[in-house]
């Protein structure tokens, strides 16, 4: 089936298998290899992206149904070599180790930062309940998310 | 969150102690990271396992024609084809499990659910997955063996025939004297049985690998996220019946490991033999089901009829034990846990009358392997247990009976009752930092709060010594024919030609933040910016050179790694300085020091060589230097610590170089209707000897605080009798996320150690600390003796009950 989105500003159009998730086609068809994958169940959040303005986890997501969309993933946050405000905090506050979980993360709290410009301590944490990281205890995940609130 | 740390002593501008910020992020934080499944090849094909259905089985038949006649997959491979083309694995145990057939595919029998049977490629990762299905697999089921207490029963099924049972190793450990300390104790407290739970540390990333073969050099370039290369090769090499250097593995960014990354071995033999056998690159992803199926399991293990000798006022003078190892399956990393926790064998404490009957048993689960904390976490929650159980039989204080017993400051460096070394700490004071972070002195208050709205609060420390750089002479206490001893790793620092200098480590790091850490030493050393200094991320074992024992695990950068990169460097400041020496016409090296990204005359600054005329001299313009002046500018430093090969008929020696120690405490508030329990307050403190980045060392203490809480209170890999694993994925499998993190304070010391080249300690594992503490909370808060390590709310309200 043809699919056809724009990621990052950029207009891909491609033929894929119907049972193809998305992630894989971010992945595997568009080398768009910044999403990740951390489970089988929609559990993990490494694969969040933003799909026409909305957080979602593109694992649960077929491609087909993307088709006409319009996706940010974490390559397209930075503006060339200039990092966000958010990416910049998370190198300050150490909220990243191994930066497996980094991008779903950076993507949840872009989402949630978009929505609340404030968001409290629990609000932050809500708001990343769905992406799990192994490495840091998301304690300064949270610190991270925190500096850049207004 | 709040966070205490030792007072910085600036003298003069120093790299060392400062928390710069990571090299590695800038990649990270904009998906520009290489992991292992971002890597593709053209033509490769997908590989997907058929994995057992069944615990314990025999296989019957095989019948791959179905799947292989569907167009788009490539290939097949049976555990009858890997039996031809390679030999089993190499066993690390001596008898009996020392006999087992361990091959990369099942061979006529399968010994847990999950484990791999017949591997498919093809065209596409869906349509491997499909054509899986069509792999015919007759079995004849046989009995589960699934509680390693009835392992060792005459009428209990036997895994591994060749072994003639179910155990695996078995050996006595006893120093001091049991009878004179039983004789001389007040009171002998028994403990009939505690349990330490199977768990693991759920990298984010799940194992995976890109196999390529080079017909025409018969070697195999091996992209994975293996997380110490150096043992898969020498696990790989021997069975594929081919030399090391065929074996080329390459990582850059590893999603995690924690240990749970070094037993992938028989999963790349089979992308090897298939990407040999197809003729094209093959590509693994282990799906999450996978990993949890099969992968890596923490040791679990029980402790029964224990016996403590304690005086009347608590002084602790003993203990018996038996201690019950459940390997799983396989033994992939096994027997070492039956030794490994002997590192730690008092624990924090003085006494020195010990004897453990260690015994390890082969079950039809998942085999285990190393997981954060391998092996010591497991005797150093123990010890912890017993601590809070006499403490309790004897109506003491924990806090008291700590104090009373911990290993003091004065006692420093320790040997211990089998010749470890401890080389430096201070636990009271440790303690107290941690007890005053949650406000020990207003706990009174707090337990009546907690009271008044009808909770019931509790209060528990555990602690962690997380004993780094191994000496693998360890090895042959589990095997005295083992040609195993000491320990290595390597640094290569070079200047190039325009000045560049450039860094290799023998290390594959998983978010630890080597490329970071180095540059700091190396910067240091040469008197210049960390920006001016170049790591080379993740591992080439083709263009870094590496030692027999490089990697990244048990706690040990800080010390191995930075000291190869230390030695390597300043060998590189000596040769900088010979070479200006020439240049300016003999002036003696002594005149010479490091500044501002050159070599200059102490007395005289004018004369400057920037590194850049220091690397176009050796490189290019290297006419009419000295014949003997002996410089390369690329230096390579093998570091290896001062080790002894270990005492085998006494198991006696030093097992590690440094002991990084962690206290932690937890406060909890219990519902005692429901047993549902929250952490209130948490206090983590961390000595690792000099930190080289405070922040980097707090981020390994929040992690493993992390993975404590996850272990203690909801993960687990249970099985039901059958066989089958119940916690397959995250739905069952919870690990905490954002909102199951209590308040956290963080507190340091510094107790440089004194046997190692920058006084650091390896550190990172100190999650053991965490799963007690909660434990311990659990007891308090519910006045009940805790005697597992796993503490879901249901247990805790079984436990009131």
């Amino acid at each position: 089936m043809d699919v056809a989105v724009t990621v990052n500003g950029t207009p891909y159009e491609r033929e894929v298998e119907a049972r193809k998730l998305l992630i894989h086609f971010l992945r595997d068809d568009l080398d768009l290899t910044g999403s990740h994958i951390g489970c089988d169940t929609g559990n993990c959040g490494a694969c969040s992206v933003i799909l026409d303005g909305k957080l979602v986890k593109s694992c649960m997501l077929l491609a087909v149904q993307a088709d006409g969309s319009e996706i940010e993933t974490v390559e397209g946050l930075a503006d060339g070599d200039k990092l966000t405000e958010l990416q910049q905090a998370f190198t300050e506050h150490h909220a990243l180790q191994c930066g497996y979980c980094t991008p779903g993360m950076l993507m949840s709290a872009t989402a949630l930062l978009r929505e609340n410009a404030s968001p409290s301590d629990e609000d932050i944490r809500k708001a990343l309940q769905g992406n799990i990281c192994r490495c840091t205890g998301y304690w300064n995940i949270v610190e991270a998310v925190k500096s850049v609130a207004r | 969150m709040t966070t205490i740390a030792p007072e910085k002593v600036e003298v003069g501008k120093s790299w060392l102690g400062e928390s710069v910020p990571r090299k590695e992020d800038r990649r990270l934080t904009q998906g520009q990271g290489v992991f292992v499944d971002d890597v593709k090849r053209h033509g490769m094909g997908y590989l997907h396992f058929v994995r057992s259905p069944y615990a314990h089985a025999h296989i019957t038949s095989i019948d791959v024609s179905k799947a292989e006649e569907i167009k788009g997959v490539y290939g097949t491979l049976t555990g009858e084809e890997v039996a031809t083309l390679t030999d089993p694995f190499f066993q690390i145990a001596s008898e009996p499990g020392g006999q087992i057939k361990d091959f990369s595919l099942a061979v006529g029998k399968v010994r847990f659910v999950g484990e791999p049977v017949v591997a498919v490629v093809a065209e596409t990762r869906e349509l491997a997955r499909d054509a899986s299905e069509l792999v015919e697999v007759e079995y004849e089921p046989l009995p589960a063996l699934v509680d390693a207490r009835q392992a060792l029963d005459g009428a209990a099924p036997v895994l591994h025939d060749d072994a003639g049972g179910n155990l695996m190793w078995e050996g006595v450990y006893e120093w001091g004297d049991l009878d004179q300390a039983f004789a001389e104790a007040d009171h002998v407290v028994k403990i009939p049985e505690l349990h330490f739970h199977r768990f693991n540390s759920t990298p984010l990333e799940c194992d995976g690998a890109l196999v390529e073969f080079n017909r025409g050099t018969g070697q195999w370039t091996i992209h994975t996220n293996n997380q110490f290369p150096g043992f898969a090769a020498i696990m790989m090499g021997p069975a594929m019946r081919c030399g090391l250097d065929k074996l080329r593995f390459v990582t850059q960014d590893i999603g995690g490991g924690f240990g749970n990354k070094i037993t992938s071995h028989p999963q790349l033999v089979v992308c090897c033999l298939l990407s040999r056998k197809l003729n094209r690159p093959i590509q693994w992803t282990e799906w999450r089901t996978d990993f949890h199926m099969s992968m890596s399991h923490g040791n679990e293990r029980w402790f029964q009829d224990t016996e403590v000798a304690v005086k009347a006022d608590g002084t602790l003078l003993g203990f018996r034990t038996k201690a019950l190892d459940d390997a799983g399956a396989w033994l992939r990393y096994e027997p070492l846990g039956g030794v490994i926790w002997a590192q730690v064998t008092p624990g924090m404490y003085r006494w020195r009358h010990i004897r453990v009957d260690f015994t390890q048993v082969a079950t039809n689960k998942a085999p285990v392997s190393p997981n954060r904390g391998y092996s010591r976490m497991q005797h150093l929650w123990f010890t912890e247990r017993v601590i809070d159980i006499v403490a309790r039989e004897l109506e003491l204080d924990p806090v008291e009976v700590r104090k009373r017993n911990y290993i003091r400051v004065e006692d420093m460096p320790y040997e211990t009752p089998n010749g470890c070394v401890y080389d430096s700490g201070d636990y009271a004071q440790m303690l107290d930092i941690a007890l005053g972070l949650i406000g020990w002195s207003s706990m009174d208050d707090k337990r009546r709060d907690a009271e008044s709205r009808g909770k019931r609060l509790g209060v528990g420390i555990g602690s962690t010594l997380d004993s780094g750089t191994n000496n693998f002479g360890q090895s042959r206490l589990i095997n005295p024919e083992l040609q195993f001893s000491g320990n290595n790793e390597v640094a290569t620092v070079k200047l190039d030609i325009f000045g560049e200098i450039v860094v290799t480590l023998g290390t594959t790091p998983q978010g630890q933040g080597h490329e970071t850490t180095a540059a700091q030493v190396v910067a240091e050393i040469l008197n210049c910016s960390v920006d001016d200094v170049h790591v080379r991320a993740g591992h080439d074992s083709y263009w870094n050179s590496h030692a027999g024992f490089s990697g990244t695990y048990a706690s040990q950068f800080a010390v191995t790694g930075l000291s190869a990169v230390k030695g390597a460097t300043e060998m590189l400041r000596e040769e900088i300085k010979r070479l200006a020496s020439a240049v300016f016409g003999g002036v003696p090296v002594e005149a010479l020091e490091l500044a501002e990204g050159g070599v200059r005359i102490k007395d005289n600054p004018e004369a400057f060589l920037p590194f850049m005329a220091c690397g176009a001299i050796i490189n290019a313009n290297n006419a009419g230097l000295p014949e003997d002046l002996g410089v390369t500018l690329n230096c390579r430093y093998v570091y290896r610590p001062p080790f002894q090969v270990p005492d085998v008929e006494r198991k006696f020696g030093n097992l590690t170089l440094t002991y990084a120690t962690q206290i932690h405490v937890a406060v909890i508030e219990v519902d005692p209707e429901t047993g549902y329990y929250e952490i209130v307050d948490y206090a983590a403190v961390d000595d690792c000897g000099k930190r080289i980045n405070p922040q980097i060392v707090e981020g390994q203490v929040m992690g493993a605080t992390a993975q404590a809480i996850g272990a203690a209170m909801h993960e687990t890999f249970e099985y039901d009798e059958d066989g089958n694993l119940l916690t397959p994925n995250f739905y069952d499998y919870h690990v905490p996320h954002a909102l199951d993190m209590p308040p956290l304070h963080t507190g340091a010391m510094e107790s440089p150690s004194p046997f190692t080249p920058l006084g650091t300690k390896g550190m990172g594992e100190g999650g053991g600390a965490g799963i007690h503490a909660i434990c311990a909370a659990v007891q308090d808060a519910t006045g009940k003796i805790v005697t597992d390590s796993h503490n879901p709310y249901h247990r805790v309200w079984e436990l009131m009950r």
